[in-house]
């Protein structure tokens, strides 16, 4: 078992609390933001036949969150690499 | 042919599917059996992960739901697949890096204490079993409803399937059913939806359906002709919500960090090869679960409008009882709808007011929605084979859980550590074998309270596993004092708040009102607040006793970082 060296390492947990601290950001801002707190006030405005609150109550926030994971997971492959810190 | 030869056709051949995987897949080791040896790819992983969360409830329950709540609804919607992002962000890579098989092996391993490892092995089994029950209910209904055998046959039909592929296959057995089961439910729910959008809107697509005008040349939008009616008939505006804007965030908070804790859905990400195949998998079971939960609330929104429009009628003004649709006449025989004709005019009417005379139980509208909108035979074949998919596939991980955490957790690493691979691999057979018979026999003679301990159990999983994990992995100082008081004090206070209201085992000791409820929040979303309190209590208790030994703090920086990921160790 390979350990890695220390500066690296601590380099990585770094960007990576950084990283998660902007998404988790955008997480709770699409659902207990828009979705919920600001939802009566957004639905003033209308998407498509959406008012917009209740849009990204039932379908917009669904979305954000898959490309949340999917950015999340290409992001820390390319990190991890950067600093070599990957499996294998 | 007749909706009940298709029925048996589409379901037998479904089942058959199963079995010749459960055979293909038979495992000889525990590592296979636990983490179906470590070595699923993670679109497959996706796959299964997605039917293993997606379960009856999220079949035939939550449309219905959406259906009859309309905005507060999102709470559904939201909740549970938010708790995928804390799940990809927050614990599977890291459990993963872990490698080894179960919840309870990490709250033991890294809080170096038997009391922790049986306080998450009890947290585990209550969970998997409140699930369960819920699981065989619905495999239940679907058969009475469709293949009009009785809810016990039924029930016992679906328990020797389960039987078959779960004692056999394990987890690998599990993983290749489920990732077949997903494709049966996917397809089960967006066809109709396909064909309902079409008819109602004009658009094949449910999502855009749901967004735009109706078919019907008004040029009115689908979702303000239901706000309309909804509102005439006394349920409010349906894209407006009835509940406090605190609760429904408490309540989607508790169900987002319940799923990120359960037990079921954290152990799929033990299967996949490497760390960066637990995060890939994460977002493809989200994208795979979000295929059918945008689905989801356009299908609520048709099936409302129609529900609407043949029970009262295109005025409003009810629907001759005489003329009623076959579809109303075949749900009264299972007793889910109920028509009383209170003014005597022969007339069915159906509101939100003291006029109403219909009583519509919310779990059919997925169920009854081929019927409702008049879709081929075929197609109400196809969502019953899809139901009894996601009710079985759930079932299965849930009785894996129960299966390793009584093996495994309790047997191997507590009581008798001695025995040998091939004892510990007997054993997780014959617990998965009484597990099944302790799941029929609640799907036969449910308890009253299926609905209420669904709430209990993300609740549960929410105040409990979740700081655990969390602080386990992203703070060294977390200590064996500060993590079980934690759990401990977040699990006494969400289930004393449940029982409290809702008095499952006992009379409620208040109503369950606004009024009652400690900050306006409602038992569902009290899971929110015991999770607040565990991580508190958690960091505050172990910042006051010694920190935890210095091999712990060496495992904590190895879990953070992926390079020198085995495979999944037996230890």
């Amino acid at each position: 078992m390979t350990t890695p060296g220390n500066g690296n390492a601590a380099a990585y947990w770094r960007a990576n609390l950084r990283l998660m601290a902007v998404l988790l950001g955008i997480w709770a801002l699409v659902s207990f933001g828009l979705g919920i707190v600001l939802a009566p006030w957004l639905n003033q405005f209308q998407f498509f036949g959406f008012k917009l609150g209740f849009f990204f109550a039932q379908q917009g926030s669904l979305y954000v969150f898959v490309l949340l994971i999917f950015y999340y997971a290409w992001r820390m492959n390319r990190l991890e690499r950067e600093l070599d810190v990957h499996e294998d | 042919m007749s909706v009940q030869v298709w029925t048996y056709l589409i379901v037998g051949l479904t089942f058959a599917l199963y079995i010749g995987i459960a055979i293909w897949s038979r495992v000889g080791s525990t590592r296979d059996y636990y983490v179906a040896g470590g070595g699923v790819h993670p679109v497959a992983n996706g796959m299964a992960t997605a039917a293993d969360w997606m379960s009856a409830a999220s079949f035939i329950s939550m449309a219905g739901i959406i259906a009859f709540s309309g905005y507060d609804g999102s709470v559904y919607l939201m909740g549970w697949t938010g708790g995928y992002v804390l799940l990809a962000l927050l614990l599977a890579p890291y459990l993963r890096k872990f490698g080894k098989f179960t919840v309870p092996d990490f709250i033991g391993d890294r809080y170096y204490s038997q009391t922790a490892r049986l306080v998450a092995v009890v947290c585990a089994l209550f969970v998997s079993f409140t699930y369960v029950a819920g699981q065989m209910r619905g495999v239940g209904i679907v058969f009475s409803r469709f293949l009009e055998v009785d809810i016990s046959t039924g029930v016992v039909i679906g328990m020797a399937i389960v039987f078959f592929y779960a004692v056999l296959g394990g987890m690998k057995g599990i993983t290749y059913t489920q990732v077949a089961q997903y494709c049966v439910l996917i397809f089960a729910y967006l066809v109709p939806a396909f064909f309902i959008s079409i008819l109602l809107t004009g658009h094949f697509i449910p999502q855009f359906g749901f967004g735009s005008t109706l078919n019907d040349g008004s040029g009115v939008f689908l979702l303000e002709r239901l706000d309309g009616l909804s509102a005439q008939l006394g349920f409010g505006e349906y894209t407006a919500g009835k509940k406090s804007m605190l609760d429904i965030g408490a309540i989607t908070l508790a169900l987002m960090v319940g799923t990120a804790g359960l037990p079921h859905v954290i152990v799929r990400f033990f299967t996949v090869p490497k760390v960066r195949d637990a995060r890939r998998s994460a977002g493809w079971a989200l994208l795979f679960i979000t295929l059918l939960y945008a689905t989801a609330p356009a299908v609520a929104a048709f099936a409302r409008l129609n529900m609407f429009e043949t029970l009262n009628g295109p005025q409003m003004t009810g629907t001759p009882y005489a003329e009623a649709p076959t579809w109303v006449h075949n749900w009264e025989k299972t007793g889910l709808i109920k028509w009383e004709d209170k003014n005597g005019d022969g007339q069915m009417f159906y509101s939100g007011d003291e006029r109403n005379e219909m009583t519509v139980d919310r779990d059919i509208m997925v169920l009854a929605n081929p019927e409702i909108a008049r879709l081929p035979a075929w197609v109400i074949a196809l969502v019953a084979a899809g139901g009894l998919a996601a009710a079985l596939s759930t079932a299965a991980g849930l009785l894996l859980v129960i299966s390793s955490a009584v093996s495994h957790d309790l047997l191997k690493k507590v009581v008798m550590p001695h025995i040998t691979e091939k004892q510990e691999l007997l054993y997780a057979r014959v617990a998965a074998a009484l597990a099944i018979g302790v799941a029929g026999w609640l799907g036969i003679n449910p308890p009253g309270f299926v609905a209420e301990v669904v709430a209990f159990a993300f609740g549960l999983a929410a105040a409990s596993f979740f700081p655990a994990i969390v602080l386990g992995i992203f703070d060294k100082r977390t200590n064996t004092a500060g993590a079980v008081s934690g759990m401990v004090a977040g699990l006494a206070f969400t289930m004393g708040y449940i029982l409290w209201f809702k008095g499952i085992f006992i009379t409620p000791m208040a109503a369950n009102v606004p009024e009652n409820w400690l900050f306006g929040v409602s038992p569902e979303g009290i899971g929110a607040v015991g999770m607040a309190l565990n991580f508190v209590i958690a960091i505050v208790v172990s910042r006051l006793t010694a920190p935890p030994p210095r091999h712990i703090a060496e495992m904590v920086e190895h879990i953070r970082v992926p390079r020198g990921a085995g495979a999944a160790a037996v230890h």
